[in-house]
């Protein structure tokens, strides 16, 4: 076990370095005492009470019964891997389980040599070493981050699964403390030229993600981050800088950035044209969706948990908006039929993900559960139907719609859409 | 357009950025942000864009001068993006024969003999796309030809990135464009034919008209 690793002395070798063996002289060393553990039989579980517990160690790990996993696909180079979102709680997603979207594999980059070029209409074109990018003024953010085809899996009124957790329907979406420079004190410095209205961001892997920004947006709000949760950027999220534009969709926000340029006009790359493009029922084709509307799933009870018993049981689930702070979710325990509003963990933070919970009494009969948040603005997360009112059948990017879980009366929670549709 | 940038503030959620979407159009985008904390950003002054005044202190120096000043010789090593008025587009050129030659070598694992196999994207549809994602392919939903520059010059092919020369990628997008029937079987791409193909996906693409706010689904 990892766990292990980081110790110099195992549970039983204190065990035995404490019994009478040490006084008989037999083991004068940690190693003896070792060596003489490892030919014992296993000891059955003791009272951990009544022997001394493991050392300190350099770094922690996670008890042994508690392995949380992303959800790996397709190993493939251009792939994803899903935050377990019914194994966590409160709102933070630990860095090692944030969930990934490569389109190019994840680059070996260190820190000392990655340079970062901001140019193009600019006074001062201008390359920055690590070492000059968290020498600025620095701010933490604790702001979501989703993939915009987070729930694509349920687009398609064909295909809507009834065995998918929570975690291979909507992990695409992860929590952190983002840690980094404003994009507008980089551009402050560089002095931004008139006319331009938008940034070209482009990464070092081997995709060479390049999206393009509005220039208003990440005037207002965007990071190079180079931290997260209290630590620097994990490769897996871009390390060592990355842009992060708050409440926009995943894929603008290029990891392992190493250039800006700013621009009076969109580059209308790949990934902005091809893909992260919404068909519509018309004909037209939705391009720069980039705000991510507000959204809540429930993440217990859900597939494959079975309720034990009936009695009292919480609901859990997390709400986000791109456009600001959550105001209010809702809970429907019938199907959509009746609503009542769910608890709200603060503090409610803007272009975050929050906490809701509604304590439930199920009364051992089949039951729908539903949520929906509401926004500062005024939106309402819409149903299904709404959303293929207005957009067609095509459009997978970008499904914010309600979700259901049902529970049947043998206690199984399944996703249970389909049902309603 | 204003003589300075302007940085505007968000008002609750409804705001605008502008951007220029195809050549030349300015188009209002409605669809900003809106934080809550939207009225700390300042308008600008001289071309500085105003910083945030969660991270600038009042007494901070006007520049830091922090970072090396980048030539235009370490500019250009970077600077590889491509755009539709084909600003970025390098010297050389490639016909169909040359970018068949290209495509058989390089494309072909991934793509298929006729780009419609996989096991990678589709690439070649030249019908309305009937379902997604599999019906979505460079001659019925691409909207710039110049993309196929900026992509293929960057990430393909996908084992072996960035080996293609000016000529080879020229060519393979040309091949590409004649599969797609959107050039004849004798046309060469160079930096001034590439921005000249009209893609036949070009007048689909339209602005984001999500607000937020209690209106219509959209």
């Amino acid at each position: 076990m990892p766990r292990e690793e980081g110790s110099k002395l195992s549970r039983r070798a204190w065990i035995t370095t404490t019994s009478g063996v040490i006084a008989a002289g037999l083991v004068k060393t940690q190693s003896d005492a070792i060596r003489l553990v490892a030919q014992e039989a296993p000891v059955s579980a003791s009272d951990p009470t009544r022997v001394p517990g493991r050392l300190v160690s350099g770094i922690g790990s996670r008890a042994p019964a508690e392995q949380p996993r992303r959800l790996v696909r397709a190993e493939a180079l251009s792939s994803s891997s899903r935050t377990p979102l019914a194994d966590l709680m409160g709102t933070i997603t630990p860095a090692d389980l944030h969930f990934e979207r490569h389109h190019g594999g994840i680059p070996d980059i260190t820190y000392e040599n990655h340079e970062v070029l901001v140019h193009g209409m600019v006074d001062r074109p201008t390359v920055f070493r690590m070492s000059d990018l968290t020498r600025f003024p620095q701010v933490s953010r604790v702001q979501f981050l989703e993939c915009s085809g987070n729930g694509g899996g349920v687009y398609n009124r064909d295909r809507m699964p009834t065995e998918v957790t929570v975690q291979a329907l909507d992990g695409l979406l992860s929590t952190s403390e983002w840690t980094g420079v404003p994009v507008s004190t980089i551009l402050r410095e560089v002095g931004v030229r008139p006319g331009a209205s938008w940034i070209l961001a482009e990464g070092g892997d081997a995709a060479v993600m390049s999206r393009s920004v509005p220039l208003d947006k990440v005037m207002e709000d965007s990071l190079l981050a180079y931290g997260q949760n209290g630590e620097r950027l994990r490769p897996e999220q871009g390390y060592p800088v990355r842009l992060f534009n708050p409440g926009y969709e995943g894929n603008t926000c290029v990891k392992w950035l190493r250039r800006i340029e700013v621009t009076d006009q969109p580059t209308h790359t790949r990934d902005e044209t091809s893909k992260y493009t919404d068909p519509l029922g018309d004909g037209t084709v939705r391009q720069f969706s980039l705000m991510m509307d507000a959204k809540s799933v429930i993440t217990f009870p859900s597939y494959p948990y079975v309720l034990p018993e009936q009695g009292w049981w919480e609901i859990r689930g997390l709400a986000w908006t791109g456009r600001g702070r959550i105001v209010r979710v809702e809970v429907s325990t019938d199907g959509g039929r009746s609503w009542v509003d769910a608890q709200l963990q603060g503090p409610i933070l803007p272009k975050s993900t929050v906490r809701f919970r509604h304590l439930f009494e199920w009364n051992g009969r089949d039951t729908m559960l539903m949520s929906r948040a509401t926004d500062e603005t005024g939106y309402v997360q819409p149903t299904v139907q709404q959303l293929w009112e207005a957009r067609g059948p095509s459009t997978s990017y970008h499904q914010n719609h309600q979700r259901a879980w049902k529970i049947a009366r043998t206690g199984e929670v399944t996703f249970g859409l389909g049902e309603l549709v | 357009m204003s003589p300075r940038v302007r940085v505007r503030s968000c008002r609750r959620g409804v705001s605008g950025w502008r951007g220029v979407l195809g050549l030349g159009t300015v188009i209002a985008l409605a669809g900003c942000g809106g934080t809550p904390d939207g009225g700390r950003m300042a308008a600008t002054e001289g071309g500085v864009a105003g910083g945030s005044g969660e991270a600038i202190p009042a007494h901070a120096p006007e520049r830091f001068g922090f970072g090396a000043s980048a030539d235009a010789a370490r500019v250009a090593m970077w600077d590889i993006d491509v755009r539709p008025d084909g600003t970025g587009l390098p010297a050389g050129s490639g016909s169909v024969a040359q970018g068949r030659e290209v495509f058989t070598l390089y494309c072909v694992a991934c793509h298929g003999p006729t780009g419609t196999e996989g096991p990678n994207d589709r690439l070649v549809n030249t019908e309305q796309w009937d379902a997604y994602p599999t019906g979505r392919a460079v001659g019925n939903y691409w909207p710039y030809a110049t993309t196929l520059y900026d992509y293929i010059r960057k990430a393909m092919p996908q084992l072996t990135p960035g080996i293609l020369t000016p000529d080879q990628v020229y060519g393979v997008i040309a091949y590409i464009l004649w599969m797609n029937e959107i050039v004849p079987e004798d046309a060469v791409m160079d930096a001034q034919s590439l921005p000249a193909v009209v893609m036949p996906a070009r007048d689909k693409f339209v602005v984001d008209d999500r607000v937020g706010g209690s209106g219509p689904v959209r």
